[in-house]
């Protein structure tokens, strides 16, 4: 064989991956499933959270303020491996898939807390005076005036976060989940072969790329100068 | 309360597992001083290329930002590490991670320093051109500075998330922190090692988030 | 009185010529420039006065013409540019200087990273640079802890420790306060009688008046009218310069 056939047969081996292909097109479906359901637990948390911290209730504020640093500083692997393997000791089983959501959830909470806790403190105050002085309560001033505008300035890093955070799905490989990563390694190890592994990371660019340029667009729709 | 402390916060077993999580925690700092410089070496290379005069570099340059943001790091550091030795081609774990960061991290560190040298005024470049300075010469004198400047919380932001990412090397069997307290575990049938590489990786890493969070709450202040 | 005619012109510019996309903005300039002499241009916005002097320096490069400073072919391929723009020292309309040195640092860049200069020697040069100017003082001052007058004396500061032949100012006071322009002008005035040769784009007519040896009037890309300040101010030949001098008196 000449090096490219040896490496085609390696790495773009047909065969194996029409065989493999049902697999890690489950592992797709499960990966954008664990994704969705990432993004809208992870982006609502983080919004309650920062509304309830802009109610400015002091020792509660302190609380939220260190769930979100530790959140933000833990690595997203060892809370999907302390969840898994952690919680049984304490009577509490999670499967695979449910550690990884969580885990991911958590941070995108996190993350998404700050950023939105940043827009909402980046409105001007003069803001808040126009909408209370015009008879608007607390809570339609935040829904009706503030909301909206930091919506406008925590979109771009919102959006980057996001991306970055659902792509950690792929960590639920390390506690057995099926997702894409997982179904090629195990493909892999069936066949003898990479090529589920190229496949699965062609799985991937399918998913991410446009994601990825979505994000890119946003970034230049909203930008700002700095 | 007391099962849960026996489970969690053993402190027999993490002193036991002391001298391994001290050992990962020392691998965990090397690996970071290894592969932020080579995330910031090929960050520094993709920003130059995607700010460079000619269109279809910097189309080839975002092309390659935008493929390897797109790539998690872990399918990354998986095919580099069991794929590549099919093509007879073993870089071993330590050079997996090596390249996996290099690729990874050079992307993300490309993107927030093509940003930065875009927020330098054209008038800086013209004006040190105008004084005789050549080319490179202007970018590695006062365009790059002020760029870096420009963008430090999204650096200090990013290579707190690299740090963070090496976590995943324990995936390849590199005993980093992680790693080792998955072993501790194992042997102990225990999590309070993890619990401590938590711990451990907390304390690492709080100070910068600390930092994040005020450089990028006066940023965004800036801005409304 | 200067002799402004017994030596070949130390600026010399043919036919210049320069497009963006669709719109032509020089059409066959000629600029000739006398050592020592201070040529000032004047003209509404639009009329390609800036990019001229851009083209002298090179920071544009026109389509077509011909460009000697100081006997160099400014637009060969084969001339060293960074080497000849040593010689030429440009002041912009925004200071550009860098905000992350001090104004010696700003001066000393080019001084030690072009002409190889010691640190030592640099900074001499640049203390030697500030005193002309009159910022002596306030060599360890960042730019944004300077006024905008000051910021454009160190940004001259910085062109002429390079010890250029030719200096070109792009509408060096257009940025600043009206109580801040007296210092750049006189700045201006006192290199000027140092027998430093000058191209002048700006709309401060009283200094034109009082400093300038020519004066040329450009207006849609091409040169109207050239001549000695009185001739041009008191009796412009063409009736779009007398309608543009009517308006900037006014003010």
């Amino acid at each position: 064989m000449t090096g490219f056939e040896n490496f085609a047969f390696s790495f773009l081996n047909m065969k194996v991956m029409a065989q493999y292909l049902p697999q890690i097109a489950q592992g797709f479906v499960l990966t954008v499933w664990l994704a969705v359901l990432i993004v809208v637990a992870g982006l609502a948390s983080g919004l309650a959270l920062a509304l309830v911290r802009s109610f400015g209730i002091r020792p509660l504020n302190w609380l939220i303020i260190f769930v979100v640093d530790l959140f933000r500083a833990l690595p997203p692997l060892v809370i999907i491996v302390l969840l898994f393997f952690g919680l049984p000791a304490a009577g509490l089983g999670l499967s695979g898939f449910a550690a990884t959501w969580l885990s991911l959830t958590l941070v995108l909470m996190a993350f998404s807390e700050e950023i939105f806790w940043a827009g909402l403190t980046s409105v001007h105050k003069g803001q808040w005076e126009a909408s209370r002085s015009t008879g608007l309560t607390f809570t339609q001033t935040l829904r009706h005036v503030v909301v909206p505008q930091a919506l406008r300035i925590t979109i771009p890093p919102l959006t980057n976060r996001t991306i970055a955070i659902t792509k950690g799905t792929a960590l639920g490989s390390v506690v057995g989940v099926s997702e894409i990563l997982g179904a090629s390694q195990s493909a892999m190890s069936f066949s003898a072969n990479p090529s589920p592994l190229m496949l699965g990371a062609i799985a991937y660019l399918v998913l991410f790329i446009p994601v990825v340029a979505f994000g890119r667009w946003v970034e230049s729709r909203f930008a700002w100068k700095r | 309360m007391d099962d849960f402390v026996q489970a969690f916060l053993n402190l027999d077993i993490i002193s036991q597992a002391s001298p391994i999580l001290w050992r990962g925690l020392w691998q965990t700092l090397l690996l970071a001083v290894m592969v932020v410089p080579l995330g910031l070496i090929g960050g520094v290379i993709l920003a130059l290329l995607s700010t460079a005069p000619l269109r279809w570099v910097r189309i080839l340059a975002a092309g390659w930002v935008d493929l390897f943001r797109a790539i998690p790091p872990l399918v990354l550091l998986v095919f580099l590490y069991a794929g590549l030795p099919f093509a007879g081609l073993d870089v071993g774990a330590w050079g997996a991670v090596a390249i996996g960061f290099f690729l990874n991290t050079g992307a993300y560190y490309g993107e927030v320093l093509r940003a930065g040298i875009d927020s330098v005024p054209r008038g800086q470049t013209e004006a040190a051109r105008s004084t005789g300075l050549s080319q490179a010469q202007t970018l590695a004198f006062v365009v790059l500075p002020q760029a870096v400047r420009n963008v430090m919380p999204d650096l200090i932001s990013n290579t707190v998330e690299v740090v963070k990412l090496t976590s995943i090397a324990s995936v390849v069997a590199l005993p980093e922190l992680l790693f080792q307290a998955r072993q501790a575990q194992n042997v102990t049938y225990n999590a309070s090692p993890i619990v401590a590489a938590a711990v451990a990786y907390f304390l690492l890493l709080w100070p910068l988030v600390r930092l994040m969070s005020r450089l990028e709450n006066k940023a965004m202040a800036g801005r409304g | 009185m200067r002799n402004a005619h017994s030596s070949p012109p130390i600026v010399q510019a043919h036919g210049l010529w320069k497009r963006f996309g669709a719109l032509t903005v020089l059409k066959g300039v000629d600029l000739e420039v006398a050592e020592k002499q201070l040529v000032f241009i004047i003209g509404p916005s639009g009329s390609g006065k800036s990019t001229l002097l851009r083209c002298l320096n090179r920071l544009e490069t026109p389509d077509d013409g011909a460009i000697t400073i100081d006997g160099i072919n400014l637009l060969s391929p084969k001339t060293d540019i960074n080497k000849a723009r040593q010689r030429i020292g440009m002041v912009f309309q925004s200071f550009n200087l860098y905000p992350h040195m001090t104004a010696r640092q700003n001066v000393t860049l080019a001084l030690r990273k072009v002409l190889g200069r010691g640190k030592e020697e640099a900074d001499i040069a640049a203390r030697h640079a500030l005193d002309r100017v009159g910022l002596g003082e306030r060599m360890d001052h960042f730019p944004a802890q300077l006024s905008g007058g000051q910021q454009q004396r160190v940004a001259i500061a910085r062109a002429i420790a390079l010890e250029p032949r030719v200096m070109l100012f792009d509408e060096p006071t257009s940025a600043l306060d009206p109580e801040l322009v007296g210092g750049v002008l006189s700045v201006m005035r006192e290199l000027r009688e140092s027998g430093m040769t000058m191209v002048v784009v700006s709309h401060e007519m009283a200094f034109a008046r009082a400093a300038a040896d020519t004066v040329i009037f450009m207006a849609d890309g091409e040169k109207l009218e050239e001549g000695p300040p009185a001739q041009i101010f008191e009796q412009p030949q063409h009736e779009r310069t007398r309608s543009f001098i009517r308006q900037i008196d006014r003010h």
